[in-house]
């Protein structure tokens, strides 16, 4: 029995092989995928733990020092002064201590004086201290030059320095947002995280006189210390040891808790990354899984008057199950491996798009790692056996007297029960989906489970229960649709297109299986294009509604800017009024340095007298004019905090000074305004330090807003850091980041539909073996080359339209479904006809291409042996 | 042979050769043969298994290609013509039957028997589709799949098939090899009726001198030559020349191929 199965596994190679590349795509890409997280988990944990010293010393309101230094408005507002730094050296326990001076809202400009992106991850300023990192090493490692000395100097990392066109000795240009806006220094080195790379981050480092006077206008305070242990001395004794001398509002941490306060931060977005790429990866298995199902259900098929030979010479049952089991165990195991090897390959591939994104990804740390290819295997083997059970218990149900029979065509199977059961699991699939429409209940389940409330959960269960029922019974479903596309063929291109309809039909469980591969793959991209377009159409109205000033200015990256380009827009000929808002950070009530986890972080949007004049807020109480002294609040925070029109809040912004406004109006949520709005004046009395968030720009009167929107441009064409734009560029800017995000998903759900391809490319090919004989004939009698060409793309075509047709309806139907959950956000529905179309014709494409291979073998075969074959 | 001068010739084959392998591995199974086919003839070519006439066959009926020699059909040589043509041809100036697997499992009786005229688009000849299936008694059955029909009807559907872009010749291929008498009968009759009722040329390939006995004349091949024929034969005559050639070639073969 063994040589058998090997036997046949090496006689059908080609067909073997097809099959094989469904499952070599799939676990390519989850072997890709678990080795890429595995690699973005290591970048990050060695650069969290190669910088971070035995223990630290950080304001008492601040979850991490990372924080503190990213917050809008520069550092802390609590610095510590040279002398708290003295008492802690003097300590037993500490071997050194070293003042860490941290600021943020910095930028460096390329050689043409263009802002260098940073594209998300953190730009980190700081300064050099030299202090060792928790396990004794350097917390940054020099690549090249030396460190900075003087306040005119700098040390870049190497991919800062090279997108910006700098090497060691140029002068680098910064921009400052607040104060002075340019700044030159000298380049006098380039260095990285210990470990290499800094995933993304742009590092400036400086030395501590040039942090200080770039952040604490030159004071010599410190934002933090960096604290070593002295020899035998664990984190924990350095901590409590530094506790006991520091002032009020500071608190020493062992390394350990901030490596792991950092892990837990930075674990979310990588958990989003790794959680959003095994999707795909599931997905890619699920479409290979089809394939490998189907593609065994035909060879089984084929061979089914070997197989009753077999049995008619005695073989069991059993025999014949473990016989294809096998066949499919070894097919498996040399697609896993091929699959584990590409999958290592891929994660190169992400490694490298990532890094186009500005993610940097050490390409040593993308390696496979032992539970990577221990899942990759298993997820491989377990599906192809798994999808290979069925076509084998079929195998082993082929009775003897099948081999003496001359007509080897399989039995019609019923399909009653399938499709009923299908039909009830697409019915309840259905109604999952639609729950938030009818109503969620809200009983409790045994065991404490809650129903989930969420209504895109329901409809996301829903919608892939019904997914994969619709996939189940595609035979059934797909007739209506099969045989209208074969009425059009036959209509369209006389018998060779009837022909080509009729083979579609022949076999409606296979060519559904076939179809439902593409089916899923275009579900998803037709979901998701309905979500994309109704978002972009709900930021189009948005925008519309609440964009009321002829421009606004404000920065890419949301990072305030100084007053004095607001000042200068005042001056231009055109411009009526300049309307400035700032944000600035507080905490509502008062600020609580005992338990800082107490207090209740919020960002004040400052405004000034214009604010309510040229926007048009939705007033729900009183009215929307706030005075010094006054508050706007939203409903949401207003019920959240039970505050009433009237009533007097406290608020404690960064200086620790209080504002204490009386509620003027609630308003309801906007994109104008933050939740807490008050005057500018207000925040200028606290001591805030005075910067624009963004400006809202009227035109006078008559002026051509082309002309002014040009010379503003020019007026912040020195000024990398904001942008002037108008309504349509606004929206424009926020649709680009939701199509980047559109493009990324369809780059990753190609995939799935590349299986398709090759699962059509299949079934073709197969069909082609299994009906030699019928081409021949029709060769015999006149069917030319062309036509027999034209028959197969055509049969392809319709397996693939079938896929699209089916796909494309749960698509728009789950995505409408979708956006109705989530209409809270997605304010307008849209669905692209446009884009639908477009994948309809790609799925047209799909199907010629899926042909090409078989059609051109079928020409191939000799018509004298096509009719002669037995 | 004053006959065979008065008719058109049909189809020709001069001095066809067909080899297959090589050096000690060479198998002659056409080696030399030379025939005329008569238009409005029923011919039958007959011969013991490994005589070539199937090869013989597939040769005239541009389905293979000699070795060597000329096949003329319908006044074209078939050896300088490339795929596109010879397909042209055969759906255009040749019908074929099969012995098993004749017709498209997918398509109606009515849509088998207009297939080669509708793959070349064109329309039947409405009074002649009425005659030839009224032969071939069928009319109740043209709505059918082939699946609905018995073996001997699939056989007559294949022959109106043959017969309905009226071709210059209709090669079949053992067409009652699958059959039981009665169908064979059925199926036999409609083809001589079909060269006497509708003056079509019929050469059909058998091994049955029950089949041969219907035929205007009988062709004896024998390791790929023609070594006999006979016309308007007997059952009887058949069945003696056919155990003459089966005894002459296993007593005389060696000594044949030293020839």
């Amino acid at each position: 029995m063994l040589r058998l199965t090997l036997r046949n596994l090496a006689a059908h190679k080609v067909r073997l092989l097809m099959s094989t590349l469904a499952i070599v795509l799939g676990v390519a890409f989850l072997a890709g995928v678990l080795t890429f997280s595995h690699g973005l988990d290591r970048t990050f944990s060695g650069i969290i733990n190669g910088s971070t010293p035995d223990g630290q010393v950080r304001p008492t309101n601040s979850a991490t020092a990372t924080e503190a230094a990213a917050r809008p408005g520069g550092g802390s507002a609590a610095m510590l002064r040279p002398e708290a730094i003295e008492r802690l050296r003097t300590l037993p326990e500490v071997a050194r201590a070293d003042g860490v001076v941290q600021g943020a809202g910095l930028y460096v400009l390329d050689t043409d004086d263009k802002l260098v992106s940073s594209s998300g991850a953190p730009t980190l300023a700081f300064n050099h201290t030299g202090s060792p990192n928790l396990l004794g090493e350097p917390m940054l490692e020099l690549h090249e030059g030396r460190w900075a000395d003087t306040q005119k100097e700098i040390v870049l990392d190497e991919g800062t320095a090279e997108k910006a066109g700098y090497r060691v000795g140029d002068s680098v240009t910064l921009i400052a947002p607040q104060g002075e806006t340019k700044r030159r220094v000298t380049l006098t080195g380039i260095a990285a995280f210990n470990g290499g790379g800094t995933a993304g981050a742009q590092l400036l480092v400086f030395s501590t006189a040039g942090a200080q006077n770039l952040f604490t206008e030159g004071k010599d305070v410190y934002s933090a210390v960096s604290l070593t242990a002295a020899d035998g001395v664990s984190q924990k004794e350095l901590a409590a040891a530094a506790n006991t001398v520091l002032p009020k509002g500071f608190e020493a941490v062992t390394g350990d808790k901030v490596v792991a306060e950092s892990e837990d931060a930075i674990g979310d977005f990588l958990d989003v990354i790794s959680v959003f790429l095994i999707v795909f990866a599931v997905i890619a298995v699920i479409v290979g899984a089809f394939i490998i199902v189907n593609t065994f259900s035909i060879l089984i098929a084929q061979r089914s008057r070997q197989l009753a030979l077999l049995r008619a010479l005695g073989a069991s049952r059993r025999q014949i199950t473990t016989s294809v089991l096998f066949e499919a165990l070894v097919m498996a195991l040399v697609a896993a491996t091929i699959g584990v090897l590409a999958g290592w390959g891929l994660a190169h591939g992400l490694a490298a798009a990532f890094r186009q994104a500005g993610l940097e990804i050490a390409s040593d740390v993308l390696v496979l790692t032992p539970r990577t290819i221990w899942i990759s295997y298993a997820v491989g083997v377990c599906v192809t056996l798994a999808a290979a059970l069925l076509p084998s218990r079929r195998a082993a149900k082929v009775p003897p007297v099948a081999a003496m029979r001359e007509d080897t065509q399989p039995p019609v199977r019923s399909a009653v029960l399938r499709t009923s059961v299908g039909l009830v699991l697409l019915a309840v699939g259905l109604v999952l989906a639609a729950m938030p429409r009818i109503g969620i209940p809200e009983i409790s389940l045994p065991g404490g489970f809650d129903v989930p409330t969420s209504p895109a959960l329901w409809v996301g269960v829903g919608a892939g229960v019904s997914i994969l029922s619709v996939a189940w019974i595609s035979a059934f479903l797909g007739r209506p649709v099969l045989a209208a596309l074969r009425t059009v063929s036959g209509t369209v291109f006389g018998m060779t297109g009837k022909l080509a309809g009729q083979n579609a039909m022949r076999d409606p469980r296979r060519t559904g299986a076939t179809a439902s591969a593409l089916m899923i793959g275009l579900a998803l991209v037709s979901l998701i294009g309905v979500l994309a377009a109704s978002m972009n159409a709900s930021i189009t109205d948005v925008v519309e509604e609440q964009f009321k000033p002829d421009l606004v200015v404000q920065s890419p990256t949301f990072t305030p800017f100084p007053t004095s380009i607001g000042d200068e827009m005042e001056t231009v000929e055109g411009v009526a009024t300049v309307s400035r808002s700032q944000i600035a950070q507080a905490v509502v009530g008062k600020l609580d340095l005992q338990n800082p986890k107490k207090n209740e972080a919020a960002f004040l949007f400052g405004v000034d007298e214009h604010l309510s004049k040229i926007y048009d807020l939705e007033v729900l109480e009183g009215s929307d004019d706030v005075k010094p002294g006054q508050v706007l609040v939203t409903d949401e925070v207003a019920k959240e905090h039970k505050w009433r029109l009237g009533d007097r809040i406290d608020l404690t912004v960064r200086s620790g000074r209080q504002l204490h406004p009386q509620i003027s109006g609630i308003i309801a949520e906007s994109q104008v305004t933050g939740e807490i709005t008050v005057r500018i004046e207000d925040l200028v009395a606290a001591k805030v330090p005075r910067e624009d968030a963004s400006l809202s720009i009227v035109l006078a009167r008559g002026a051509d807003p082309a002309v002014v929107h040009d010379r503003l441009d020019k007026l912040v064409e020195d000024r990398p850091v904001v942008a002037v734009q108008d309504k349509d560029e606004f929206a424009e800017s926020i649709k680009g980041q939701v199509n980047q995000l559109l493009y990324m998903i369809y780059g990753l759900l190609a995939l799935a539909i590349v299986i398709a391809v090759i699962g059509i490319v299949n079934t073709l090919g197969l069909s082609v073996i299994e009906r030699t004989r019928e081409i021949g004939l029709l060769r015999a009698i006149g069917l030319s080359r062309g036509q027999l060409r034209r028959m197969i793309t055509l049969e392809s075509v319709t397996i693939a339209v079938l896929g699209a047709v089916l796909g494309l309806a749960l698509g728009v139907l789950f995505g409408v479904l979708l956006r109705d959950a989530l209409r809270d956000d997605l304010t307008s529905l849209w669905v692209p006809l446009d884009q639908l179309a477009v994948f309809l014709g790609i799925a047209v494409v799909v199907g010629v291409l899926a042909a090409l291979l078989p059609a051109i073998r079928a020409g191939r075969e000799d018509v004298l042996k096509a009719i002669a074959t037995e | 042979m004053t006959d065979a001068d008065r008719l058109e010739i049909a189809a020709q084959a001069i001095d066809l050769r067909k080899t297959y392998g090589k050096g000690a591995a060479e198998v002659r199974a056409l080696d030399g043969v030379s025939l005329d086919l008569y238009a409005g003839q029923f011919t039958a070519i007959m011969g013991p298994s490994g005589s070539g006439k199937s090869t013989l066959m597939h040769c005239l009926a541009a389905l293979d290609k000699p070795t060597t020699g000329e096949v003329i059909v319908g006044g074209r040589k078939l050896g300088k013509l490339r795929d596109r043509r010879l397909t042209a041809l055969r759906r255009d100036k040749i019908g074929f039957v099969f012995q098993a697997f004749n017709l498209v499992p997918t398509l109606t009786a009515q849509e088998n028997i207009l297939l080669p005229l509708s793959l070349a688009r064109k329309k039947p000849d409405p009074g002649w589709f009425d005659q030839v299936i009224d032969t071939v008694d069928l009319r109740p059955r043209l709505k059918h799949k082939p699946s609905e029909l018995s073996g001997g009807q699939q056989q007559r559907v294949a022959c109106a098939r043959a017969l309905v872009s009226k071709p210059d010749i209709v090669f079949a291929d053992e067409p009652t090899g699958n059959l039981d008498s009665t169908s064979a009968a059925q199926v036999l009759d409609f083809l001589r009726r079909s060269v006497d009722d509708l003056g079509q040329t019929i050469v059909m390939v058998s091994h049955d001198p029950v089949a041969a006995s219907y035929c205007d004349r009988v062709v004896f091949l024998a390791d790929g030559r023609i070594v006999d024929e006979l016309a308007k034969p007997s059952r009887e005559e058949i069945l003696g020349h056919m155990s003459d050639l089966q005894s002459r070639a296993m007593g005389l073969a060696p000594i044949g191929e030293g020839v």
